[in-house]
């Protein structure tokens, strides 16, 4: 199955994950600072920012665009219990 | 004065400027609001009509069972057919309650939320398809010789919250912002009785949990040349309503002053019945403070009252919660203290949790997961012992005392892992 490396700036981890893991699925386990609210992409509140590798996660569906827009998520922002890991290297860190 | 309160009990619209009535309802009989607060006499919905040149506009309504009142106070100072506009601050059912009706009553009329308020909408009319505009900060309606300003105002106490500025009057509609739940018909602060306690009971428990939005807040409301201020609840502030705002100001600073200023905290709370999770948490703090770089603190839930810890809680930058296992959970000392933490802000805190069990030994997990759930970080697994703990058992509370301190300091070395690990 294809890896990705997925970095928590904020904690200092990398963790080798399986392709289709979601953010969420990862950063609480390791302590991160992205906090999580519904987990079920609406309430924004585990809005993430993508360092580095955004070409990395899988795109955001219609729902978590919607959410994001509404709340003015700037650019390169993603919801961390949405976004979904495609390969490569990533490096996220709280919004 | 007197003449005000006359006109509040009777059905007709309190008029509160040129041009601005008020059109709510008073709800003396309630007793508890909305489960977590108490209302010693009662709370108001408030809502208000203004008059421009080209058009009239609502501002909030009333809870839905209130509706009548609200629609006999409206009628008596406009017609259904010159409302251009029907402003929501904040969507919560005590103020969105008469909205349904008031737009088949005026369908007209366009309905103003903040862009923030959509998806709370679709929660609250089901099936219904509304034509709303969404605004926020900068954006304006113009009824003619009068203008209403938005200024988005989030999370206070929703994530919808807005404040709508009429500037010709200088009236803040403030929606919850400055409210308080107290009902007198007198109806403005300089009639009513005294409501000072409402007020601050009212930031306590409403505002207090987001006191960072109200100072972001406050950045935009007090250059506003004021003249007065008509919350949501309570009595409209038309003596000296930059004092509320002062207010605020206050209130929304540190309650405690943090003498350790530039330097983390850890605040260690434990419950120990026979000595076990205490001298865990001895170790705890003490590998901690071995750590260097963090002032650490040691208390003893059933010596204190709870708010105060909350106090300590909310200035901290970490907190640890040692709890025994009584009968497959952790112990009711701790759960009163994890259950008052929803009044302050403690995301992004770092928390961990240890504690001694006979048998099962669920409070550990009990607790982190508690402390997730409030948005805390819990970077390290906790430590768990049975009975006594060993000499072992005591190293891995200082070990984890350690971790959370170098996490604190921003000491952590970078590690890489396998995800398989986390498990």
């Amino acid at each position: 199955m294809p890896k990705a490396q997925v970095t928590f700036e904020d904690v200092g981890v990398t963790v080798t994950v399986p392709a289709g893991t979601r953010l969420i699925e990862v950063s609480e386990k390791v302590g991160a600072g992205i906090t999580y609210g519904c987990r079920e992409g609406e309430c924004c509140t585990c809005l993430t920012k993508v360092v580095s590798g955004h070409e990395n996660l899988a795109p955001p569906s219609v729902l978590e665009d919607q959410v994001l827009k509404d709340n003015f998520a700037p650019r390169h922002h993603r919801l961390a219990c949405q976004a979904q890991v495609l390969g490569g290297e990533i490096v996220v860190k709280p919004a | 004065m007197a003449q005000a309160a006359a006109a509040a009990i009777t059905d007709l619209g309190v008029a509160i400027a040129p041009s601005v009535h008020w059109i709510g309802a008073l709800d003396p009989g309630l007793r508890s609001f909305d489960i977590i607060l108490k209302t010693a006499n009662g709370t108001t919905y408030n809502s208000y009509v203004v008059r421009g040149s080209a058009g009239v506009a609502v501002i909030d309504t009333v809870k839905e069972n209130f509706s009548a009142t609200f629609f006999r106070r409206l009628e008596s100072v406009a017609r259904y057919d010159e409302i251009r506009a029907i402003v929501l601050n904040h969507l919560e059912p005590d103020h969105s309650g008469a909205l349904p009706e008031l737009l088949k009553r005026a369908p007209q009329a366009q309905l103003y939320i903040s862009s923030r308020a959509q998806p709370m909408l679709k929660g609250l009319l089901h099936g219904e398809q509304l034509n709303y505009m969404p605004v926020t900060t900068g954006d304006a309606v113009d009824l003619g010789d009068r203008t209403l300003h938005f200024l988005q105002t989030p999370y206070l106490h929703w994530p919808d919250t807005q404040c709508t500025f009429l500037e010709e009057e200088g009236i803040l509609f403030s929606g919850d912002v400055f409210g308080c739940h107290f009902c007198d018909a007198r109806l403005f602060n300089d009639a009513v009785g005294d409501f000072r306690f409402s007020f601050e009971y009212y930031y306590a428990h409403i505002m207090r949990p987001f006191r960072a939005h109200v100072l972001e807040a406050l950045e935009q409301i007090e250059p506003l040349p004021l003249k007065l201020i008509a919350p949501a609840h309570g009595p409209v502030l038309r003596d000296a309503p930059e004092r509320y705002v002062v207010r605020y100001r206050e209130l929304s600073a540190s309650k405690l002053k943090n003498e350790a200023a530039g330097e983390k905290t850890l605040v260690v709370f434990y419950v120990s019945a026979y000595g076990s999770t205490r001298a865990m948490a001895e170790a705890l703090a003490a590998g901690a403070e071995e750590a260097g770089g963090v002032r650490v603190s040691l208390y003893d839930i059933e010596g204190g009252e709870v708010s105060p810890f909350v106090d300590l809680i909310e200035e901290a930058d970490a907190l640890a919660i040692g709890s025994p296992t009584i009968n497959g959970d952790a112990v009711k000392p701790v759960w009163d203290l994890l259950s008052s933490l929803t009044a302050v802000n403690v995301r992004g805190k770092i928390g961990a949790a240890f504690g001694s069990y006979g048998w099962t030994g669920e409070a550990m997990q009990m607790v982190e997961d508690r402390l997730r759930g409030l948005k805390l970080r819990v970077p390290v697994r906790g430590v768990r012992a049975r009975l006594i703990p060993t000499v072992e058992e005591l190293a891995n509370c200082r070990v984890l005392g350690e971790q959370l301190a170098l996490h604190l300091t921003g000491r952590v070395e970078n590690r890489i892992i396998d995800m398989a690990e986390l498990a």
